[in-house]
């Protein structure tokens, strides 16, 4: 029962329960493994909690907690051969932490019932960074990941074994941790007796060389997650659900305008309300606490703050006009020299523009945290519960905004709602501290609605991206030049900038102001967020890393300072540009008069990607010919569409073909079935995978369908689902189908972000091909479908 | 502050309260249930669903005035995860979650529109649930695959 546990607990940071059973299994006490490690700190124990260690200065920023390179930091084996992994990579829903099982499973030859995984807690578990950007994959199969500590173990237990057994590790098999003479297996010795609760004391080895996928027995299987049943039984513990003993609720008051700040604080208005309602105010960052979440959300409501006024929004309807004119720091990722004279050699140019608004995370669940701060300065703790993606991050971030040592502060992660990039997980985690720390009581926050969708958020920002090709006399692109806009303000919070989210910036902390400044031409080529398209050769310098075959290229992005704060939103920047270079890509194939897919393979290299379009077409029962199909005047128009990209140019192989119903009289349309096709190398767990592609396809139709970021002069006005509205039940769904390519000859890529980023274009592509109208904006509204059409 | 009696997931109690106090609240911080969640607070997502002598409601907004004397199911009461109810294993066995964040609206309003639709198929529930009801991960194809393998198991 883990609410029990946590009761247990006084005021001290406690071990999560999966913790604390793996180590009393481990049989050691983790604090001594830390501690053995030379001049490494840790900041907690099992037994004492709250001893706050000495020998470190507060001005080191040190993220070495737990070791990165040692093989302890990863995985430890108890006497009764439990095994227990530690991973910096944390689970939103998207099933990672089943596959971490299956890795343990695999490369350790252990059961899946015998591994406990301990996931993201700056305590215990090695600092990966964040977990974000679909990196997971490669980075737990990559040389620094889980995988490579486990394959270095591994290596070690069948050493310890040939010596104790007296014959060569070649000798020797394995099966269910114990490890046996090959030729005699009654000649065996378990992990357990080799190293059972003791450290393993080793560097991780480079050289060890981790299974090949095609050995693999667990992953490549669909292992059910492990966490379903508890979810669907209401059992699960989401960080909206830590309750800890004498904990407070806490609500914030947010300004009502953009840019507004606090004038006067009148305390009297809630100071006959129930709850023991304390006022907390610090610059314009301003919550109240009480000792319920009703009379704590009553408070806030009745609060009476008399703010300053805001500053002037720019006008949404003018939005994209506007990021044209403003001072922008621009970056080029490919200039070929030769762009200008090969627009001169064109026999044709085909221009056009393609716009996507903000977009917002909207996760259901409004962003929660719980904090237990106790004090100030030097001496100053703190445990925060948080759902954050980047649990150091956060630890170092959250120690600026309260003022105490970061190695005062352990940051232990929670499941929370659906995380689709930097929602409001930070933010809030910021708050409940503040708000901890101010009352000197364990505080939890949860965000209200309205505050999730105006003041939560860092949102995923506004492209307008202008793209020209140059054709030759056979109709081969031979220039594309891609010209965007968009904007930018904060992103991740980080140590030195906690003015990056919300709620930094409210109590105080600068936002790093965007500095306008020209590009530098590229000296080595990324595809810099897929704007550099599908068909871009992408050479740089004479190295070329792109998947197309268009040499000449122009790839020039302006970034302009935001009005709203901006971050990573899934897909961040791939899925606006995707949208426009695989749209664009369409409307060049049409007005040459090809097939959609045959131009798109006449333009592309990459082996991969070219399989895994054909994979995709072939599924979908693609039939060769031009778009659009021919009219047959009936008021519901059908049609089909495709879309392709190499996630962000290094991490995943996608194709996607929509099918779609357009209602000519009204504009609507629906989708009725997609086909979305995934490479990412060796597949860890099928099913998993295509329940990603499958929420993909979905999400990135509501996205495109549907959502939009909107604001007056002064404030958001999407607060709410009825003015922000998305793909909702009740309504009919396409059909989605998944084509797994299980690729076991390569690196493991991502997968999470992947259909996603393709899921505007294909719907788009499929609404010219059913009408002959093309929308290039961002939700494709039965208004603007309209309007497509009448200009048609 | 008044005693207010309910019954929940079987179990009878009294509570202390400010009349006003939404269900939700109660269930979540008095009661400890991890079922019902707080999603938007407005009845615009479905996170907070349970059901009221039988039928799904929202208890974001249900005030603890209203709700008295009645008995309220959330979906710990349908079953464990040793013990699952029919509905939550077809969930189960579907893998019909992401964050799952959602999953008392999708599974309650589901159940409901089952019980009366035996047999009903995916494309029929998907438009037989209310439109105030989200999946953000959108899960939807399994949830309905979820609900219609359920759908085989309620006899008429």
């Amino acid at each position: 029962m883990m609410r029990k546990s946590r009761s247990e607990g006084l005021r001290q940071p406690t071990l999560t329960p999966d913790a604390a059973a793996a180590l009393e299994r481990a049989g050691f006490s983790r604090r001594n493994f830390l501690k053995g490690t030379g001049a490494l700190i840790v900041t907690f124990s099992v037994a004492d909690c709250s001893r706050a260690p000495s020998s470190r200065s507060t001005s080191q920023v040190s993220r070495l907690d737990v070791p990165l390179d040692q093989v302890d930091s990863w995985i430890a084996i108890a006497q009764d051969e439990s095994v227990t992994g530690y991973t910096g990579k944390c689970e939103f829903g998207q099933g990672f932490r089943t596959v971490q099982y299956q890795l343990i499973a695999d490369e350790m030859y252990v059961p899946l019932d015998r591994i406990t995984l301990i996931v993201c807690d700056t305590a215990l578990t090695p600092d990966q960074g964040t977990t974000s950007g679909s990196q997971s994959h490669p980075t737990e199969f990559g040389p620094n990941g889980l995988r490579q500590a486990l394959a270095t173990a591994r290596e070690a237990l069948f050493r310890l074994a040939a010596d104790q057994l007296g014959v060569t590790v070649d000798e020797l098999s394995v099966q269910d941790g114990v490890i046996f003479v090959a030729a005699d297996p009654t000649q065996r010795v378990s992990y357990g007796q080799l190293v059972g609760g003791q450290q393993f004391n080793l560097t991780v080895d480079r050289a060890a060389r981790p299974k090949d996928p095609r050995e693999y027995t667990v992953l490549g299987t669909s292992v059910p997650r492990y966490e379903i049943p508890d979810k669907v039984t209401g059992q699960f513990e989401y960080v909206q659900s830590v309750r800890l003993p004498g904990m407070r609720h806490g609500k914030v008051v947010r300004p009502p305008f953009v840019g507004a700040s606090v004038v006067s604080v009148d305390e009297t208005s809630v100071q006959n309300l129930p709850g023991n309602v304390q006022v907390v105010v610090i610059n314009d960052f301003i919550g109240v606490v009480a000792d319920g979440q009703w009379q704590a959300a009553r408070a806030a409501a009745a609060l009476r703050v008399n703010w300053s006024a805001g500053v002037t929004l720019p006008n949404q309807a003018d939005l994209y006009n506007y990021m044209r004119t403003q001072p922008s720091r621009d970056s080029l990722t490919v200039l070929s020299d030769d762009v200008d004279q090969r627009f001169g050699e064109a026999v044709n140019v085909i221009s056009a523009t393609y716009k996507t608004p903000y977009q917002k995370h909207g996760s259901i669940g409004s962003s929660a945290a719980v904090a237990d701060v106790q004090g100030t300065g030097p001496n100053g703790r703190a445990t925060i519960y948080s759902a954050t993606q980047g649990v150091y991050p956060q630890r170092d971030s959250v120690a600026r905004v309260l003022g105490i040592p970061m190695q005062n502060v352990r940051v232990i992660f929670l499941e929370g709602s659906g995380c689709y990039g930097l929602n409001g997980a930070d933010t809030v985690s910021f708050d409940a501290a503040l708000l901890s720390q101010a009352v000197g009581a364990p505080v939890r926050v949860q965000l209200t609605r309205k505050d999730e969708m105006a003041w939560g958020e860092n949102y995923g920002p506004a492209y307008v991206i202008d793209l020209r090709a140059g054709l030759n006399d056979q109709g081969q692109i031979i220039v594309w030049d891609y010209e965007a806009w968009t904007l930018s303000k904060g992103n991740r919070p980080t140590a030195a900038a906690p003015g990056n989210i919300i709620t930094g910036a409210l109590v105080g902390f600068p936002t790093p102001p965007l500095v306008p400044g020209s590009a530098d031409p590229p000296t080595s080529y990324s595809n810099n967020g897929n704007s550099d398209s599908s068909y871009g050769a992408g050479c740089v310098q004479g190295r070329c890393g792109g998947t197309g075959n268009i040499e000449s290229e122009r790839v020039l992005t302006h970034t302009i300072a935001s009005p709203f704060f901006t971050g990573p939103l899934r897909s961040p920047g791939r899925l606006q540009n995707t949208f426009a270079n695989e749209s664009f890509i369409d409307e060049v194939a049409a007005l040459v008069g090809a097939d959609p897919i045959e131009y798109r393979l006449r333009h592309l290299s990459d082996p991969r990607l070219i399989n895994v379009l054909k994979a995709g077409a072939k599924a979908s029962g693609w039939q060769t010919r031009p778009s659009p199909n021919a009219p047959d005047g009936s008021t519901i128009a059908t049609g089909r569409g495709v879309a392709c990209v190499l996630y962000e140019g290094n991490n995943g192989y996608s194709a996607l073909v929509a099918e779609v119903q357009v209602n000519r009289s009204t504009g609507q349309v629906v989708v009725t079935r997609m086909v979305a096709a995934q490479d990412s190398g060796p597949v860890s767990n099928p099913d998993g995978l295509r329940n990603q592609m499958e929420g993909g396809a979905l999400q990135g139709m509501s996205r495109c369908l549907r959502e939009e970021v909107t604001w007056d002069n002064q404030q958001i006005t999407s607060i709410d689902w009825n003015r922000y509205p998305v793909f909702h039940f009740g309504e009919s769904i396409p059909v989605v189908e998944t084509v797994l390519l299980n690729r076991l000859d390569v690196p493991q890529m991502g997968a999470g972000e992947c259909i996603i980023t393709v899921a505007a274009p294909a719907i788009a592509n499929a609404i010219f091909d059913a009408t002959g109208a093309r929308v290039r904006q961002v939700p494709f509204t039965p208004a603007r479908v309209l309007a497509a059409l009448q200009g048609t | 502050m008044a005693a207010l009696s309910l019954t929940v997931n079987g179990q009878s109690y009294s509570f202390d309260v400010d009349p006003t106090t939404p269900l939700l609240y109660v269930l979540m911080d008095d009661l400890q249930l991890n079922g019902p969640k707080f999603g938007c607070g407005l009845m615009q997502c479905g996170a907070c669903t349970v059901l009221l002598d039988g039928q799904p409601i929202r208890s974001c907004t249900r005030p603890m005035s209203a709700a008295a004397g009645h008995s309220i199911t959330t979906i710990e009461g349908l079953g464990t995860p040793d013990n699952p109810h029919p509905l939550q294993t077809a969930f189960i066995e579907e893998q019909a979650a992401q964050c799952a964040f959602c999953i008392s609206g999708v599974m309650l309003y589901g159940k409901t529109y089952v019980d009366t639709h035996p047999g009903a198929t995916e494309q029929q529930i998907a438009q037989g649930l209310p439109s105030n009801l989200l999946c953000r991960c959108y899960t939807h194809v399994r949830m309905l695959k979820a609900l219609a393998r359920y759908a085989q198991e309620v006899q008429p």
